[in-house]
């Protein structure tokens, strides 16, 4: 392989986001077109590195060096698991550049949104790319960074810049965790490059605590980032942005990192048994209650971010279950259905001129036929219908499941169920029956720019998770997890019960929702979130807000009060008694003193 | 240095001195100054000194010179009115300014180390830029970071004092 | 005749002098400024005859007092930037830089 591919991939967004910040901010569609032109190559690029397989020597270059105690190079590791990713992330970017082409053409930040859409790229690459734990940390930042961007995309609605706030702050809490895994791992073995602490850390003796505290702290990043119970509020608030960055950030690539970012640590989670329970359960209690919250929700978008999260549970439950392979099959079959189903969600929401409540729409099968088609390929792979790719990968994680933990299967089946409920009352909803509204019975589908992307998805998401792709796509990846899984057992009943579940989900929302005008069922609690938004801010409220406002009470009497006013009023007491000695004329005090030098003079030199 | 030219700038650097303080017009004032700078960075010279004098001629010939002149233009001062002599506070100065030179003359005459010729420097190269860089970065550290917080204050303080409403 | 240390530090005194009595004669405050930087001067005069006078081991002259000369050089500056603000603040107050114009220091 060349060893330039990896640093023109890296590197072409990052111009790209430069020239159009720095450059082209005023002419929106020139800057259009160098971003989308930049995710094209962006995504050659990443074919090239496909085909031309491992690389040789590890492409390295120093960056900070502090001497054998810590060493920081900016480096990348193509194997097949970067290799898989990079194809993931460039490929479904550069669909969706495309389809924000028109998505976004009557935008009036245009460049901005196109600038930050690059700069985003250029993070997650890097993310993708990175080959120690300070580099990844870093471009993991960047992503939280470009993601507020895109997220306050149109800042000036206040429930955008909250959620971009949001977004980063819980963002911030978990990397605060990643950062102390990062410190601790680093501190046992003195390395932060992925392929050194593998060699090193099993050969290392240390302590079961240690090992368990360290990977549970790195996990914290990806709790952060791919939106895991506690931290999982920010997700379905960044629905505020842009649909298209729904699709790209918030469901395909970005929060898949914490996923990418386990089973490139996977030496180290593996270490620790304790630490893989932890995962797993919070994984599949995500899964749960993300798809509990789902099925109550009435805004298309955050119910396609309720089983975001739901599935990215699945995924990280996998990866505790002691399946990376199971997981990234599946990161990589959902980036293809979830990313479909946003972009599907957008060309209704375009073509109903920002109408998101799914009650407001009805009817579309006839009028949205593309769209019609293809969010359906989207909908059977993601509910699991068989043949469908999300059928494949979500089998193998409950086949993990089964042969690890039962409680765990019977939630992880219990949530299958729960998608495809939540997910056909959507379906129902939205496309079949009759109009609710009239700009609904007036939606028709958007050019080829758009549905394009939709098509080239629709296709993948039937196809992904097929026993060939699935060999090809992820060959080294999963085989080891996959020899296992089929070594364990208990493949049939695992394929029947999920089909079953399936049947039960469909089949019950099809009876339950089909025809209605409005929701038959009301579930306060699931509605609303199980009131976690608002447990948080009561908490802050009882900690943050009492501290500050001690705080602000030592402040006004202690500090400012004796303080500094309590010195200024003594200075300025002082001052105005000693003003009755003074004389005001600035030559006698300059006499006077020279008077005094000649004394002094005289007194020290003459006068002994 | 030949003492011809030490006297020489000597003579010079105190005539316009003196010429700074007789002036009655600010800006003659301030050129005399020039002048007088310009003098005691030849004296440098002649004392091994060069990075000084250069560093006299640059800082105060150049930038403090142009500040001055900066400020009388901005100010637009004219030429001093006479006003009524103040013989008293006059004769005052006069008197401790007699005082001092009495003693510094007193001073220096008792001063016999002084009046010992300069010793020879014995190094090959004067490499004066470096050593003072070594000594102002090594043993003086700490008071040249004290003096760039002087600098900074002195920013703001300016940047304060320049507001049009004082408050 | 060669020239002494004493013949340094006369001049230096004198310029010194010099500057003294222009800040006790003058009324100008521009003017008694600058006189204050001739005293400065003649002080980093004395300094940089000092430091010629002590040749150290190595044959160089000392730098310390060099070294304080540039600390001079820098307080003057300082000063001359603060004392020039507050002169053309005061100006804009009074429309006088006379120091007998300004004697209400004391209220």
């Amino acid at each position: 392989m060349d060893p330039h591919l990896p640093w023109f991939i890296l590197l072409n967004p990052l111009v790209s986001a430069a020239l159009i910040h720095l450059v082209l901010r005023r002419s929106s569609g020139t800057s259009a077109t160098v971003s989308v032109l930049s995710a094209c190559f962006g995504l050659l690029a990443a074919v090239g590195i496909w085909f031309s397989g491992q690389s040789g020597a590890p492409i390295e270059v120093p960056w900070l060096d502090f001497g054998p105690a810590l060493r920081i190079p900016i480096g990348f590791i193509i194997d097949p698991l970067s290799r898989l990713m990079l194809l993931v992330v460039t490929g479904i970017g550069a669909l969706i550049h495309i389809y924000s082409l028109i998505y976004m053409e009557h935008d009036e930040a245009k460049s901005r949104y196109f600038g930050n859409l690059s700069l985003f790229m250029f993070s997650m690459l890097g993310i993708v790319l990175a080959n120690n734990f300070a580099m990844m940390f870093i471009f993991w930042e960047l992503v939280g960074v470009s993601s507020y961007l895109l997220i306050g995309h149109w800042f000036t609605r206040d429930s955008a810049a909250a959620a971009a706030n949001k977004a980063f702050i819980t963002n911030r809490i978990g990397d605060f965790g990643f950062m102390l895994g990062i410190l601790m791992v680093w501190s046992a073995t003195g390395s932060v490059v992925f392929p050194e602490i593998a060699a090193k850390i099993g050969t290392l003796n240390l302590s079961a605590d240690f090992l368990t505290a360290a990977t549970l702290l790195v996990f914290c990043g990806a709790v952060g980032k791919s939106a895991q119970l506690p931290l999982h509020v920010w997700l379905p608030d960044a629905m505020e942005g842009p649909t298209p960055v729904s699709a790209l950030i918030h469901a395909a690539t970005m929060v898949a990192a914490g996923v990418y970012m386990l089973a490139r640590v996977y030496f180290l989670v593996a270490l620790s048994p304790d630490a893989q329970t932890v995962i797993a359960w919070i994984g599949i209690v995500t899964a749960v209650f993300a798809a509990l919250m789902a099925t109550q929700q009435d805004d298309i978008k955050r119910i396609l971010a309720y089983s975001t999260l739901s599935q990215l549970g699945y995924m990280i439950s996998a990866i505790g279950l002691a399946a990376p392979g199971a997981a990234m099959f599946h990161l990589f079959t959902h980036a293809f259905f979830k990313a479909l189903l946003f972009l599907g969600a957008g060309a209704i929401i375009h073509a109903l001129h920002h109408e998101q409540n799914i009650w407001h729409m009805g009817g579309l099968s006839s009028r949205m036929r593309v769209t019609f088609l293809t969010f359906t390929a989207g909908f059977l792979a993601l509910i699991g219908c068989p043949f469908f790719s999300g059928f494949f990968s979500k089998d193998l994680i409950l086949l993990a499941a089964w042969q690890h933990n039962t409680a765990i299967f019977a939630l992880a089946l219990f949530t299958a169920f729960l998608t495809a409920f939540y997910m056909t009352r959507l379906f129902v909803v939205v496309f079949l029956g009759k109009s609710r509204t009239d700009a609904a019975a007036h939606g028709h589908d958007g050019p080829i720019a758009m549905t394009g992307p939709l098509m080239i998805l629709g296709l993948f998401s039937v196809i992904a998770g097929w026993p060939w792709i699935q060999n090809y796509a992820l060959g080294e990846v999963s085989s080891h997890t996959l020899h296992l899984l089929h070594e364990g057992g208990g493949s049939v009943p695992v394929m029947i019960l999920a089909t079953l579940s399936f049947l039960a989900g469909t089949g019950g929302a099809y009876v339950l929702y089909s025809g209605k005008a409005k929701d038959p069922i009301l579930i306060p609690l699931f509605k609303n979130k199980f009131y976690i938004d608002e447990l948080y801010a009561a908490l802050i409220a009882g900690t943050q807000d009492l501290f500050a406002r001690i705080l602000a009470w030592f402040d006004k009497w202690i500090l400012d009060g004796i303080g500094v006013r309590g010195l200024s009023g003594g200075a300025w007491g002082a001052g105005f008694v000693l003003r009755f000695l003074q004389w005001g004329n600035l030559q006698a005090y300059s006499f006077l003193f020279g008077i005094g030098v000649v004394a002094l003079i005289y007194f020290m030199v003459f006068a002994k | 240095m030949s003492p011809i030219l030490f006297w020489f700038f000597a003579a010079l650097m105190i005539l316009f001195g003196v010429s700074v303080v007789i002036n009655r017009n600010p800006v003659a004032s301030a050129l005399s100054l020039v002048v007088s700078f310009l003098c005691l960075a030849a004296l440098f010279v002649g004392l091994d000194a060069y990075f000084v004098a250069v560093i006299q001629v640059l800082v105060y010939a150049g930038a403090v010179m142009v500040l001055f002149l900066f400020i009388i233009m901005l100010l637009d001062l004219k030429t001093e009115q006479r006003r009524k002599f103040n013989l008293l506070a006059s004769a005052g100065g006069g008197l401790v300014t007699l005082g001092f030179v009495a003693e510094l003359i007193i001073v220096l005459e008792r001063f016999s180390l002084g009046a010992t010729p300069f010793p020879a420097l014995r190094a090959e190269k004067i490499d004066d830029v470096r050593e003072v860089g070594m000594t102002l970065f090594t043993t003086h550290n700490l008071p040249f970071q004290v003096v760039g917080v002087l600098l900074l204050v002195s920013t703001v303080g300016v940047v304060i004092l320049s507001k049009r409403e004082l408050k | 005749m060669t020239l002494t240390l004493n013949d340094y530090l006369l001049v230096s005194g004198l310029l010194f002098a010099t500057g003294f009595a222009g800040v006790l004669l003058r009324r100008n405050i521009i003017t008694i400024f600058m006189c204050l930087e001739l005293m400065l001067n003649a002080a980093n005069l004395s300094l940089v005859a000092f430091s010629r006078f002590n040749v150290n081991a190595a044959g160089l002259p000392n730098y310390n007092a060099q070294v304080l000369v540039f600390f001079i050089i820098t307080v003057a500056a300082a000063e001359v930037a603060v004392g020039l603000a507050i002169i053309v603040a005061l100006f804009r107050a009074r429309q006088t830089t006379h120091v007998e114009d300004i004697s209400t220091l004391k209220f």
